[in-house]
Parts: C-alpha cells; sequence; structure tokens
C-alpha cells in the first residue's frame, strides 16, 4: 500500500489512492512548520466518533423496520416484551434487506462522487462524507426507491456541498440537502400513511390494481394523526414514543439511543452541548406557546391545527425527527453557527422553527429539516454579529489608544554618528 | 504591589524529558553561528569581510532600515563562513573561535539618572537592541519609537521550557539594571509576571507592576499576559523582552561587556539525561547534546520548546533568543487503523477515544507525527477552549488566509504574534499550519499598513 502511494505520487488518480491508503494507515507525516508536536485527533477520528454515537440508532433502526413491518400486518403485540417481539431474526432481516442497501446505496453513490470531485480537483477526499452517509438512510422513509436515493445523493452532495468548495466550505448540511431534495422532488414518496412502515405502499398499489389476496397496512406517524386530529386513535404510549417502537423515518425515533449517543458527543467534545441544549429549549418554549393558546381556549377543537398545538409540549422531543436533528444534523459544526454564543442563538432558533413549522405545516406535519436548513443559510449572519459584537469592544478600546509618537528629531541623527 | 491574574483557558502539555535543575558547563564551541531566521523581516548588511578576525561585542553587520541597530559577534575570533541563500540572501554567519578571547568593552552606564536616548544608545552599540521585540508584528522593536508599555513574562508554562526561577537565581543585580533601563524607555509601565507559586527573582524588582500568574499553558506567553493586562490597539506599540535577554543586557549596562551567556535546559524525550547547560548564543548544540546522551538516531533537535521552537540539526546552532533546546523523536512511520483505535498515549483535547483526559498529571512522549492528514477548518469551538484571549481564533485565522486586512485588523492581528497560535495549531483537528498563516498575514499587515 505504501509502494501503491509513492507509486501514484503526483498523478492524477493520486487522492482516490491516497484515500485508501489513509483508511488504512495514519499517515507519515510529520510537522515542517509551527509546533513540532500535534495532539492525537485528525478529522477522521472526529467523524468515526460520531458514528459510532450512530451506530445504536442504525441497529435499533433495522429491528424497528421489521417490528413496525409486522405489527402492521399481525396487530400491535400484547403483553410487548423487548427480546420476543422486538430483538427477532425476523425482524431483523426486514432491516438487513431494506435499510442495508439504504445505506449502502448513500456510501456508494456518495463516496463516488466525492472521489471523482477529488480527482477532477486534485484535492484529498475528504472524510465529510462518513457521516453523511449514515446519516442518509436513516433520515428518509423505509420503502425509498434505491434509484431514486441515489438520485438525491448526486444532488445532495454535488450541490450540497462540492460546487462550495468541498467539506469545511458547504453552507447547508449535505444530508438535509439531500432529504430535501426528496421531498420536495417526490412528495408522495415521502409523506402520507403509506409510507412509513414496509410494504404499506406496495400493497396499498396492489389493491388499487384489484389484488384481493393482500390486507392493506398502513403506518400513520403520531405527527400523521396529531395534524389530522385524530390523536386519540393513536394507541402508542409515551414509553412507545420514548424507546422509538413507533413508524417514522428509519432511524428518527430512539430518542433513548438518540439521547445516549447525545451524551456521548458532548461528553467526546466532539459535538457542541450548546446546541443541543438550547433546541432542546427552543423546542420546549414553542410546544409551551402552543399548550398556552389551546389553554387560553383561543384555538377550538375544530381547528386544523388543534391536534398538534394542544399536544403536550414535551412530547414533541419524543416523537418525529426533533430529537434525531438536534443530535446528529444540527451539530454540524460546518453549517451551523461557529462561535459560542452564536450557537445558543441558533440551537434556540432550530428548536423553536422545528416545533413551529411542525405545526402550521398543511402538507406535512414535521419540520426539523426545514428549520435546520433554514438556520444554516442564517447561520453566518448570527455569527457576523457576535463577532460584530467582540469587534465594536475593540473599537470602544481604541479610543484610549495610546499613540506615542516616533521621534525623528535631532536626537537619532545625534544617536547615528555615535553609532556608525 | 501586585496584581493576580488567573487564566482558566489553555492546556498543559506534559511531556516526558523535562531537564533536572542541575547546571553543567558545556565544552567551549569550535564554531559559533548567527541564523538570520531568528530575526524576522531583517535586511542584514554585513560590517565586516568574510576572514575578518572579529571580537566578541564587535558589530557583524546592521538593519539595512534602521542602520543603528547593531548586530555583534557572540565571541572574538575569525568570520569563517557567510552562508548565503537564494539571491544572495545571508543565511548563516560562522565564527571560528579563538582560543584566548578579546572582548569590546563599552563604558557602563548607570540607567537610573540616564535618558531614554543615552539608553537606547548603549543598548544599540552594545548589542543588546534586538533582544527588545515589539508587537505588533513579532520583530525587533524600532529604536526611533515609544512603546506605551513594556512586558516580561518570568512565568513558564511552555512544555519542557527552561524553568526561568531556576536559571534567573544570583541574576538579581543584571535584572534590575536592566529594567531600570527599560522604564526609561517607555513613558507607560513596565509590566513583569511571576508565577504565582514560584520564587523568582523577578518577583523582588523595583520600579515595576509586578503580576502573578497562575494557570494553564498558554498563561506564560507574554501575548495572552497582554491581552488581560493593557491589550494593544491599532497604532499602539508594545515592546516585550525574555528574562534571560534581561540579564545579558543587564551585564552590558553593569560592566560594558556584551556577555551573550546562557543557561539553557536540554530537554525532550530523546535525551537520557535532560538538564541545563551553561553555554553562549549561537554555540553548536552537539557541544552539549551528546554530554546528555540520546536515545536512537532518530530524532528531531528544535531550537527552543516544542510548540514555538524552530527546527534544528544535530550540527545546528543556539539559537539568539533561545533557553531551550528540545529533542524528541521524529515520528515519520506509519500507524495501522490510527484514526479509530483507543489510543492512551498521546494528547487530546477531546474524549473521542481519546483517552487523555483520564491522565491529567502523566507525561507523555509525543513525536513530531501529525496524527492525520491537513483537512479544511471543519470542528468549531475548539480553539477557544484553549485560547484565552479576547479574540476569535479560527474568523481570525480565516481573515488571514483570505488575507482580508479590514477583518484582520478589527478581529485583533494587531495583538498576537505566531508564538500565540501555538496551542490551537496543537490540538487543531483539521492540522491548519496556524503559526504560519498569523505570520504570513503579519507579513503582509505590515507590508500594507505598517
Amino acid at each position: 500500500m505504501h509502494d501503491l502511494k509513492m507509486k501514484y505520487k503526483g498523478k492524477k488518480m493520486a487522492p482516490a489512492i491516497n484515500a485508501f491508503h489513509t483508511f488504512l494507515f495514519t499517515p507519515n507525516e510529520t510537522t515542517h512548520s509551527g509546533a513540532h508536536v500535534r495532539a492525537a485527533d485528525d478529522l477522521k477520528r472526529t467523524m468515526n466518533t460520531v458514528i459510532m454515537a450512530l451506530l445504536p440508532v442504525l441497529l435499533f433502526s433495522m429491528f424497528n423496520a421489521g417490528y413496525q413491518h409486522f405489527s402492521a400486518i399481525n396487530g400491535f403485540p400484547e403483553n410487548f416484551s423487548v427480546m420476543e417481539h422486538f430483538l427477532t431474526w425476523d425482524n431483523f432481516w426486514i432491516g438487513v434487506v431494506k435499510v442495508l442497501p439504504l445505506l449502502a446505496v448513500s456510501y456508494g453513490v456518495g463516496l463516488l462522487v466525492e472521489f471523482i470531485f477529488a480527482v477532477i480537483k486534485g484535492h484529498e477526499v475528504e472524510e465529510g462524507y462518513l457521516v453523511t452517509g449514515i446519516l442518509v438512510p436513516l433520515i428518509v422513509p423505509i420503502d425509498t426507491p434505491l434509484w431514486m436515493l441515489a438520485v438525491a445523493v448526486v444532488f445532495g452532495v454535488v450541490i450540497g456541498k462540492e460546487v462550495f468548495g468541498g467539506t469545511g466550505m458547504n453552507i447547508l448540511n449535505p444530508a438535509l440537502t439531500i432529504r430535501a431534495f426528496l421531498f420536495f422532488a417526490y412528495p408522495t414518496w415521502m409523506s402520507g400513511d403509506k409510507v412509513w412502515v414496509h410494504e404499506a405502499r406496495e400493497r396499498s398499489e396492489q389493491i388499487l390494481a384489484g389484488a384481493t389476496d393482500v390486507d392493506a397496512i398502513s403506518g400513520e406517524t403520531i405527527l400523521g394523526f396529531l395534524a389530522q386530529n385524530k390523536g386519540a386513535e393513536m394507541s402508542y404510549t409515551v414509553s412507545d414514543m420514548f424507546y422509538g417502537f413507533i413508524p417514522g423515518s428509519v432511524g428518527e425515533t430512539p430518542t433513548l439511543l438518540i439521547l445516549l449517543g447525545g451524551l456521548f458527543l458532548i461528553f467526546s467534545k466532539i459535538a457542541s452541548w450548546r446546541i443541543m441544549l438550547s433546541a432542546v429549549l427552543g423546542s420546549l418554549f414553542m410546544g409551551l406557546v402552543f399548550n398556552g393558546v389551546v389553554d387560553q381556549g383561543w384555538i377550538t377543537e375544530t381547528s386544523k391545527f388543534y391536534g398538534l398545538m394542544s399536544f403536550d409540549f414535551w412530547k414533541h422531543l419524543l416523537v418525529g425527527g426533533l430529537a434525531f436533528g438536534i443530535v446528529y444534523m444540527a451539530t454540524d459544526p460546518v453549517t451551523g453557527a461557529q462561535t459560542n454564543r452564536g450557537k445558543w442563538v441558533y440551537g434556540f432558533l432550530i428548536g423553536f422553527l422545528s416545533v413551529m413549522i411542525r405545526v402550521f405545516n398543511p402538507a406535512y406535519p414535521e419540520g426539523v429539516f426545514l428549520a435546520i436548513l433554514l438556520m444554516n443559510v442564517f447561520a453566518p449572519t448570527i455569527d457576523h454579529y457576535v463577532v460584530r459584537g467582540n469587534i465594536k469592544r475593540r473599537m470602544k478600546r481604541l479610543e484610549n489608544a495610546v499613540i506615542l509618537p516616533k521621534d525623528t528629531d535631532g536626537k537619532t541623527a545625534e544617536l547615528k554618528a555615535e553609532t556608525v | 504591589m501586585s496584581k493576580d491574574i488567573r487564566i482558566k483557558k489553555g492546556l498543559n502539555i506534559n511531556l516526558v524529558g523535562v531537564a533536572e535543575q542541575t547546571i553543567s558547563k558545556a565544552v567551549l564551541s569550535n564554531v559559533y553561528a548567527i541564523n538570520l531566521s531568528d530575526f524576522h523581516g531583517l535586511t542584514p548588511k554585513m560590517l565586516v569581510k568574510q576572514g575578518a578576525e572579529v571580537k566578541a561585542g564587535q558589530p557583524l553587520f546592521y538593519n539595512k532600515n534602521i542602520e543603528d541597530m547593531l548586530f555583534v559577534s557572540p565571541v572574538s575570533g575569525e568570520l569563517i563562513e557567510i552562508e548565503r541563500g537564494a539571491r544572495r540572501r545571508i543565511l548563516t554567519i560562522k565564527i571560528l573561535a579563538d582560543k584566548e578571547q578579546s572582548q569590546v568593552e563599552h563604558p557602563s552606564l548607570d540607567a537610573s539618572g540616564a535618558s531614554a536616548a543615552q539608553v537606547k544608545a548603549h543598548l544599540l552599540k552594545g548589542g543588546c537592541w534586538p533582544f527588545i521585540k515589539q508587537r505588533p508584528y513579532d520583530v525587533i522593536a524600532d529604536p526611533n519609537t515609544t512603546p506605551k508599555a513594556i512586558f516580561v513574562s518570568g512565568y513558564v508554562t511552555a512544555p519542557l521550557a527552561a524553568d526561568l526561577d531556576f536559571v534567573l537565581q544570583g541574576k538579581e543585580k543584571e535584572l534590575q539594571a536592566a529594567i531600570t533601563a527599560l522604564t526609561k524607555l517607555t513613558p507607560g509601565k513596565v509590566h513583569v509576571s511571576v508565577g504565582k507559586s514560584g520564587n523568582s527573582p523577578l518577583a523582588s524588582l523595583n520600579g515595576v507592576e509586578l503580576h502573578k500568574i497562575s494557570g494553564p499553558h498558554p498563561a506564560g506567553l507574554v501575548g495572552t499576559q497582554i491581552n488581560k493586562i493593557d491589550p494593544i490597539n491599532k497604532g499602539e506599540l508594545v515592546w516585550t523582552v525574555t528574562p534571560q535577554d534581561l540579564v545579558i543586557i543587564g551585564e552590558l549596562l553593569l560592566t560594558g561587556k556584551f556577555n551573550p551567556e546562557r543557561i539553557v535546559a536540554l530537554a525532550g524525550s530523546s535525551i537520557k539525561a535532560p538538564k541545563y547547560y551553561k553555554t553562549k548564543i549561537g554555540t553548536e548544540i552537539a557541544t552539549f547534546l551528546y554530554a546528555s546522551g540520546v536515545n536512537g538516531e532518530n530524532f528531531r533537535v528544535i531550537n527552543g520548546d516544542v510548540l514555538t521552537g524552530a527546527k534544528s540539526s544535530q550540527d545546528g546552532h543556539l539559537g539568539f533568543y533561545n533557553n531551550t533546546v528540545t529533542a524528541i523523536p521524529e515520528g515519520d512511520d506509519y500507524d495501522f487503523f490510527g484514526w479509530n483505535k483507543p489510543i492512551f498515549n498521546k494528547i487530546s483535547a477531546t474524549r473521542a477515544m481519546t483517552f487523555s483526559w483520564l491522565t491529567p498529571n502523566k507525561k507523555f512522549d509525543l513525536n513530531t507525527n501529525t496524527n492525520g492528514e491537513h483537512r479544511a477548518f471543519v470542528v468549531t469551538g475548539q480553539y477557544e477552549e484553549v485560547f484565552p484571549f479576547d479574540i476569535y481564533p479560527m474568523q481570525l485565522l480565516k481573515a488571514c488566509m483570505v488575507k482580508d486586512l479590514d477583518e484582520m485588523e478589527q478581529l485583533g492581528l494587531y495583538e498576537v504574534i505566531p508564538e500565540d497560535f501555538s496551542l490551537t495549531e496543537f490540538i487543531c483537528i483539521s492540522k491548519q499550519p496556524h503559526q504560519q498563516i498569523i505570520r504570513e498575514g503579519l507579513d503582509l499587515l505590515q507590508k500594507e499598513i505598517g
């Protein structure tokens, strides 16, 4: 491998070869300017830490894919037990055939685009896509066709990232760009009550076509129920929501595992606790406002917003993609606010807007990805004002500056005569 | 009267190979060298020709732009070589030392009764002026200017750097003479800092504003202290001198002789018996390097500490401003799956499967490996953890990279020099060359604004 790296040095394909090499080995580069020693962390380790925080969620999602599928067919089991009804091979197999291909396509297509751009532009393959690649399958509906995902990934990586110059330069979170592309390009595949459970859509199409040997299944998300003011028909308990045994995008449901992942990221100092905390606060605040509006009687039960607005404010964090978005997407350091103060504002507004869009969006009762994308756009503005504050302090100090004149009078001439 | 300053942000880098506090005398060097890269931005004009005999303290060259600024020979001997690089730029000046040393003698000067002009003239003539550095730009001070204040940091937090409390013992007289002279050069204060729990001889000096500093690196860097005590504004000048150079300045004032003697810490994990050596500026590092014994062949010799020093070699010479020589192993080796396995033997500012946070007092044996490749800035908020300035470090670095002069000014480039970014460079996940970026930014700012 080392020989191969040397052989291709300076050639067109070098970035591709180096990418494989650097995947296997930390390079033998030594410091040549500035500090002679460096800390142990590099970008790969950082990205890898995020992936580690995502793996439990991925595993859970594979089981949940099967659990939702079979529950929709056979009804939810009474006396639910995790070992008997959830962690079964049948459930896992659905995950293997449905979730793993999504993951493979996401990584395969995304990394291919990254490699092509690296070779064309002659820069190294940067590690940004390692996290994007695992995020993408977790935020799409389970039955998303693979070709559709591939198209979206190409769009997301090229338009969301490479046109800005690659990892570290992008304005929008690439994973969310991919999600937004899917949402706007193929809305019927991304919303409604037929997309969240494996086979639901397929079966309804067969029934439409006249098939009589299949039963229709559906799996409406909790937010979907609420948006139609059908909250009462919902059979999910709070613990279902917290543990994640509910329908939804592939990996967004397990709030507990997301919480643990978030704590791990905070502990390892990889993700910003400021963003996470303020986003939670922001969503709770918005939820409280809506609850208050309902309590005041300003909104009646006939209003189409009643279901979502009366939903207990803290439960917003348990359902939909809010927790997932806050922990893994809002904390993306490249597209988020970069100053510590800015992070508070940025996070708070993400939580705030997520719940607001979720309640008022007529087409689709979810707003996390839109809120984060919106705040991605505004993050530089927030930072700008934070940094201006620093500059203003400096300018204020400047008023008291002690600027002493240069002495260019006879004294120096005298000195010159003495010294030379 | 002293003021306490506590720095909270930062990171101590504990390394193997701290110099033991005993002083040995290094053998005399045959050849002494002045390395011109120690003087950033200087255009030298030679005063003596190759082959000439010079005395110790005799001017060798001067600054083309400020002709009073003389650079003198550390020893007497024959100027054997003027090594030149591209476009005949002078790189190194080498002097073969005489067996019998002879010295240029100046009259002594009692600074307490002298004027600023007299002090300046004395230091310029005696060759001690280059010890006075100026901020902004991190260059030798212009003697035609007057700083708003002068700062001396006697607190050391840099990894493996010489302990000033130890090496300054018994130099009170010289230090006081030099400080008295410095007080003449500024209408403002002369700020001297010492460690809060140390026993520095600097603490008993008269005529200074004493500050007691505590906290992790970079609390000992003079830039950090300036930022906390009296930050630099646009148009202002601040001078800094290191305490070891004060000793040489003091000796020139008291005796009239330029005596480039230094107590140097030889440290680092590649040294078998790290300790202090008494030697002179420009001496061959080999004269004391092997006396302590070295581990292995493949190590790097650094003029200075591991964060800010200049790369040297086993046949290199002691730098003009250095009182530390560090030797650490080169890290030019591959590490299989080095990016995802848990790391116990390297320092890290995160806890991403790196465990240096478990053992804050453990001493690490770091090598020169970058532990990763150069990448774009990605992670945010980490520099701020170790950067105690009221400055946004990443924004300033980016302003320097895109050469935005307005932003550079507004974000506080006047207040920093490259060494202030050494710690952010150390922890940088994207392995960006912070010190180089800041240096280039300062050069640009100086060229455009002056």
